[in-house]
């Protein structure tokens, strides 16, 4: 079975985009809670075009930001998703450099940032950005294990965005086998009793017909 | 009887010569880089660039771009600096533990995620051709496909006397080039004392140096209150430059040596 046909078929039973989504708002959420942030964000790498997007805000800007680009190796996010190494950066207020990317879309200049790639397996999928959190103490290296941790679910859950899109895509490329595997993916999902076990019989049928 | 000569890889007998490495009974901070400042020894940053002119920094002696397209690399002298501000924190890091030494910049980052890779590797095999004494990574890679040639890399840096140090990886994930034994491995601890590095008894990592709280240079002449490994790799390359300007004969190896016998947790005296 190849990939796409494997992912065409997946998008007929896997949960929306809308759900993946909401896991990664949900991630970002807590982020900003647990550090006392006032602004959280995951940027997903598109390698399509080479930019950072941002998939999912928590705080200031999160309705702006939702969308919006950046080029993939410029700037703090970008140097994150490159060498793969965290950053965190304090009373950062001198430069305003530092903040522009964000600063130009929504008006907020943040004073300090943690930055971490979101890694899984071999691939850098994007960065996890925590900002302006309370600088009432020095910053502990607990505290970057953690945000590692946050990092790790944050990953997954990209990962698991990235596939859902994938398969979408498959299917809405029109691809005729594709399409009608994943359909009668999806509706078998949604029977029960008698219906699906003459559904799932009629299949095994077709199954054998077709030499398997 | 063999008329030819032996290979270089074995040592006939009669051959052995006495090496005379100089050192101390007991190896103290103070033979190891006492009253040196890195003059004479050249140390590349490996990175996004150095803002020249920085007061942290001071003299930049060359900056390079690194560039590959369609496989053909090019390196042409760097007229932005730094894209990021990273590499210019790590060059005034290097600075502030040495402050004589020649500092190089080579940006390896700024032309897009998907090359850069490409880029990293370009940018490593230059920095090993010029054979500078210390070479500053604090950036890994993920990508398998790189692994083979960056290890050979940073043997090929090894055998010739050039120090690769850095930054190890704090996350669960598999990354190069500082898992390598030829390189030094670096990760933060919370001490404020820049000189304070201990020796880690359970490798992969093996060195501790200053990585939190750390006020560096950063862009615009200004500067930032940073943490991370990326920060602590530095501070270990800065001693290296030390101890390298003392006694430019050592090789990595005995770099390595001179660092664990000094580190904070091993040396007798502080």
């Amino acid at each position: 079975m190849s990939e796409d046909l494997r992912a065409a078929v997946g998008a007929g039973v896997l949960g929306s985009e809308d759900a993946y989504r909401d896991l990664l708002r949900s991630i970002v959420e807590v982020a900003r809670a647990i550090f006392g942030a006032k602004a959280s964000s995951i940027f997903l790498l598109d390698e399509d075009t080479d930019e950072l997007v941002f998939e999912a805000v928590a705080g200031e800007g999160a309705d702006e930001l939702v969308g919006t680009r950046l080029p993939s190796s410029t700037g703090i996010a970008g140097w994150v998703l490159v060498t793969r190494q965290p950053l965190v950066l304090d009373d950062v207020r001198s430069d305003p450099r530092f903040s522009r990317e964000t600063a130009e879309k929504t008006g907020f200049v943040p004073q300090g940032l943690m930055a971490v790639p979101l890694l899984y397996d071999e691939q850098a999928l994007g960065v996890l950005q925590v900002l302006d959190r309370p600088q009432r103490s020095r910053f502990s290296l607990r505290e970057m294990d953690l945000l590692g941790l946050f990092a790790s679910q944050a990953a997954i859950g990209l990962q698991l965005l990235r596939a859902a899109r994938h398969a979408r895509a498959v299917l809405g490329e029109g691809s005729g086998d594709a399409g009608v595997l994943a359909r009668i993916a999806g509706l078998l999902e949604t029977l029960d009793g008698e219906q699906r076990q003459s559904a799932i019989r009629l299949l095994g049928e077709l199954e054998h017909l077709l030499g398997s | 009887m063999i008329e030819e000569e032996l290979p270089a890889w074995s040592l006939p007998a009669d051959a052995v010569e006495r090496i005379r490495a100089g050192w101390p009974d007991r190896v103290t901070r103070e033979w190891a880089w006492g009253d040196a400042t890195g003059a004479g020894v050249r140390v590349c940053i490996l990175d996004s660039g150095v803002e020249p002119g920085h007061p942290r920094v001071g003299e930049v002696h060359g900056a390079v771009v690194i560039e590959v397209e369609d496989k053909e690399v090019t390196v042409t002298d760097d007229e932005e600096g730094d894209l990021c501000g990273h590499g210019t924190a790590c060059a005034g890091i290097v600075r502030s533990l040495a402050p004589e030494c020649e500092l190089w910049s080579a940006r390896v980052l700024g032309a897009g995620y998907t090359g850069s890779g490409d880029v990293l590797l370009a940018g490593l095999r230059w920095a090993v051709e010029q054979g500078f004494d210390v070479v500053n990574m604090s950036l890994s890679t993920t990508k398998r496909k790189f692994a083979a040639t960056l290890h050979e890399l940073a043997d090929q840096a090894y055998f010739k006397r050039t120090t690769i140090v850095a930054s190890a990886h704090n996350m669960p994930v598999e990354s190069y080039p500082w898992r390598f034994a030829s390189v030094i491995s670096v990760a933060s601890h919370e001490d404020e004392d820049p000189f304070t590095f201990y020796a880690n008894p359970e490798p992969p990592v093996e060195f501790f140096a200053r990585g939190v709280d750390v006020e560096v240079a950063w862009l615009g002449g200004e500067s930032v209150v940073s943490t991370g490994n990326s920060f602590a790799t530095p501070h270990l390359t800065g001693i290296c430059a030390l101890i390298r300007s003392k006694h430019p004969e050592l090789t990595p190896f005995e770099l390595k040596s001179v660092l664990y016998l000094t580190a904070s947790n091993v040396a007798e005296e502080r």
